[in-house]
């Protein structure tokens, strides 16, 4: 059984609902991404998304094209990114997932990107501008290396797209809170509840709520109607806020906590 | 490669094309293409959009024998394809009239729009203003800056022009703009992308839009010459009038089709946005092409005098044209348009679009190689009253 599976069963037992962080690789740096991966499974983190930065990113806001940038800068690649998973491996087992854009992954060789990423310790892929309609070319490979394809639902999926989504959906689904781009504005939790009766009575895999959610309060509010919250831009706003300061890996640690705390309640 | 209609279903022409978007755009892309193909075949629609075309944009457009250009370059016969002349004063008001009407039908009262030059910004905020729709047009802060007549012209005809600033602040960004705009309000917004980019429907539906330059073309051609001409020469950033002028040649397999891409300051500085010349494939804007990108997969940004011309990845269907070697694909630089432009304005009378003094340019190359006997078809896709500001700049520099 995959770390993504295990981890999702093992919280059902207890009831729990699961902490998925995104981070961008190599924002500050490559170094502080890597030290802070390990620092939020400490913290109590289920799940990494670990963000490969791509140059347009359209479905991402200001905060993580920003980041994005920041990162291309200090020299963030995808062989880098993979490297840095392989040694967070010999002393993690957090599910890490690689988030981002198709083009990178497409240069680097879509066969070669699955086996490295099966060596280097890479439980799942989400690359938002693969749709089902094109993701065989890379599933062929992810596939057959037991790498799960985390497939998106978006508020704006009809009914009959889902059930064709989630037949070939693997590890969990991430349902998009809010028709828009990354941290702009702050989902309705109405309409999340009726899209999760919507999901839930055609697949029973996982789901994972992200987009616009940034507080405790969100996720404490939130979390009861999936079985995980996706924090992505609030970490990277901390972690632009606080790149230059001696204690940002802690800071970053805390809101971790007090993410997990609420979740906890 | 016959007859055989693309793209396939998925959108795809041959390896290129398709539809690589995120999920939330997908339903709107699979409603578009539903409503485009239906309307495709609706007669009403078809009359509805060839009236608006000739009573309003001004078609047919003039196919002109350029006698002072024949004559000093000595060689082919060309005709300029004067698209120059069709209302708002380029070829996009062709794609912007269609892309209009299909939003009307599907009841959207909202569209949205990126551009470079600017001119296919106008031709959005023109029909946005004749259907009563509402109109933003992203366009990058550096063009805004290169191309202020046009924004001053979108403006007054009601459109909001939003400037981006993220990149290098030119079309790509601005278009990665847009993408997230229509992501955000996808329920009531219609997204009228002005090139044969993007994620299917777009490609297909804009070629077939501007494929009214090339059946004019034909029709005119055979009647002043009563034959086909020997090559197409169209300029190509994202290539909708060059596709728009070679698709209904495509099965002529004595036509040849010659797109010419933008080499900037020359392909070996770097400073150029020839994505065919000189760019590797991959994915952007929804589509499978040629871009311009390091070996990370990070697209580049594109550089060209001519602001329409600044992008990085180059319409599908032209990939496929390359891979099958149906069209050829040149480039000129800067300086050799400039001339191009220059020489045009004096020699006829007609001041092209910097974009279009491309394909004026490598004419200028081909024609004298060419015996008297030949014909060249240029597509004069737009005028050049936008650019007098920076032929302005250069003729200081310089």
């Amino acid at each position: 059984m995959g770390r993504i599976k295990k981890k999702f069963n093992s919280l059902k037992k207890k009831n729990r609902k699961a902490l998925v962080v995104y981070l961008t690789a190599g924002d500050p740096n490559p170094a502080k991404t890597e030290e802070m991966i390990l620092a939020l499974d400490k913290a109590g983190v289920d799940i990494l998304e670990i963000g490969v930065p791509f140059s347009d990113p359209t479905a991402d806001g200001p905060i993580i094209q920003a980041a994005a940038q920041r990162a291309l800068k200090q020299g963030a690649t995808l062989e880098g990114i993979l490297d840095m998973i392989a040694r967070v491996r010999k002393t993690s087992d957090i599910p890490i997932v690689l988030f981002g854009y198709y083009n990178p992954v497409f240069t680097y060789g879509n066969k070669r990107f699955s086996v490295r990423a099966k060596e280097a310790g890479v439980d799942g892929v989400l690359v938002v501008d693969l749709p089902p309609e094109e993701s065989g070319e890379l599933r062929q490979f992810t596939d057959r290396e037991g790498i799960d394809f985390i497939s998106l639902i978006a508020p704006t999926t009809g009914d009959k797209r889902i059930k064709g989504i989630v037949k070939r959906a693997s590890g969990f689904l991430y349902y998009i809170s809010l028709t828009g781009v990354t941290g702009t504005a702050k989902p309705e939790v109405s309409h999340i509840r009726r899209d999760m009766e919507r999901i839930r009575e055609i697949s029973s895999l996982p789901v994972a709520v992200g987009f616009g959610i940034s507080t405790p309060e969100q996720a404490r509010e939130i979390a009861p109607l999936a079985d995980g919250i996706v924090v992505g831009s609030a970490f990277v706003k901390l972690i632009e806020e606080n790149s230059g300061k001696s204690d940002l890996v802690e800071t970053v640690s805390s809101f971790a906590r007090d993410l997990k705390t609420a979740l906890s309640q | 490669m016959g007859t055989r209609t693309l793209p396939d279903k998925k959108g795809h022409f041959g390896t290129f094309g398709g539809r690589y978007a995120s999920e939330t755009l997908m339903p709107a892309l699979i409603e578009l293409e539903a409503a485009y193909l239906k309307a495709r075949k609706d007669r009403t629609f078809k009359d509805e959009f060839h009236r608006f075309l000739t009573q309003y944009a001004g078609r047919e457009t003039p196919l002109y024998y350029a006698r002072r250009l024949t004559e000093k370059l000595g060689g082919a016969k060309i005709y300029l394809k004067r698209e120059d002349l069709n209302h708002t004063g380029s070829h996009k008001i062709n794609n912007t009239l269609g892309q209009a009407l299909l939003a009307r039908r599907m009841e959207k009262r909202r569209v949205i729009a990126e551009t470079g030059a600017g001119q296919h910004g106008v031709a959005t905020a023109t029909v946005a203003a004749l259907f009563g729709m509402e109109c933003r047009v992203f366009m990058g802060e550096e063009d805004i800056r290169r191309q202020a007549p046009n924004v001053f012209r979108m403006k007054i005809l009601g459109a909001e022009v939003v400037p981006v600033h993220s990149g290098t602040a030119t079309l790509k960004d601005a278009m990665n703009e847009a993408m997230r705009q229509w992501v955000t309000r996808v329920r009531d917004t219609f997204y009228v992308i002005g090139s044969t980019a993007g994620p299917h429907p777009y490609p297909m539906m804009v070629r077939d839009f501007q494929s009214v330059i090339g059946t004019e073309t034909k029709r005119q051609i055979l009647k002043q010459e009563g034959r086909l001409p020997d090559f197409l020469i169209a300029c190509v950033g994202g290539g909708s009038n060059a596709m728009g002028l070679f698709y209904p040649f495509r099965n002529d397999s004595a036509v040849a089709m010659i797109g010419v891409e933008a080499a900037g300051k020359g392909i070996a500085t770097g400073l150029h946005a020839a994505s065919i010349s000189a760019g590797r494939v991959g994915v952007l804007h929804g589509n499978k092409t040629y871009l311009l990108q390091d070996n990370q997969g990070q697209v580049h940004d594109a550089y060209s005098i001519a602001a329409g011309l600044d992008y990085p990845g180059v319409g599908p269907e032209h990939g496929h044209f390359h891979e099958t070697g149906r069209a050829r694909y040149v480039n000129v630089t800067d300086e050799e348009a400039v001339r191009a432009f220059m020489d045009l304005s004096r020699l006829e009378g007609i001041i092209p679009a910097m974009e279009s003094a491309h394909a004026v340019a490598y004419a200028a190359k081909l024609a004298p190689t060419l015996g008297k006997d030949k014909i060249i078809v240029i597509n004069l896709s737009g005028r050049g009253d936008k650019d007098a500001a920076v032929i302005a700049e250069n003729m200081e520099e310089n």
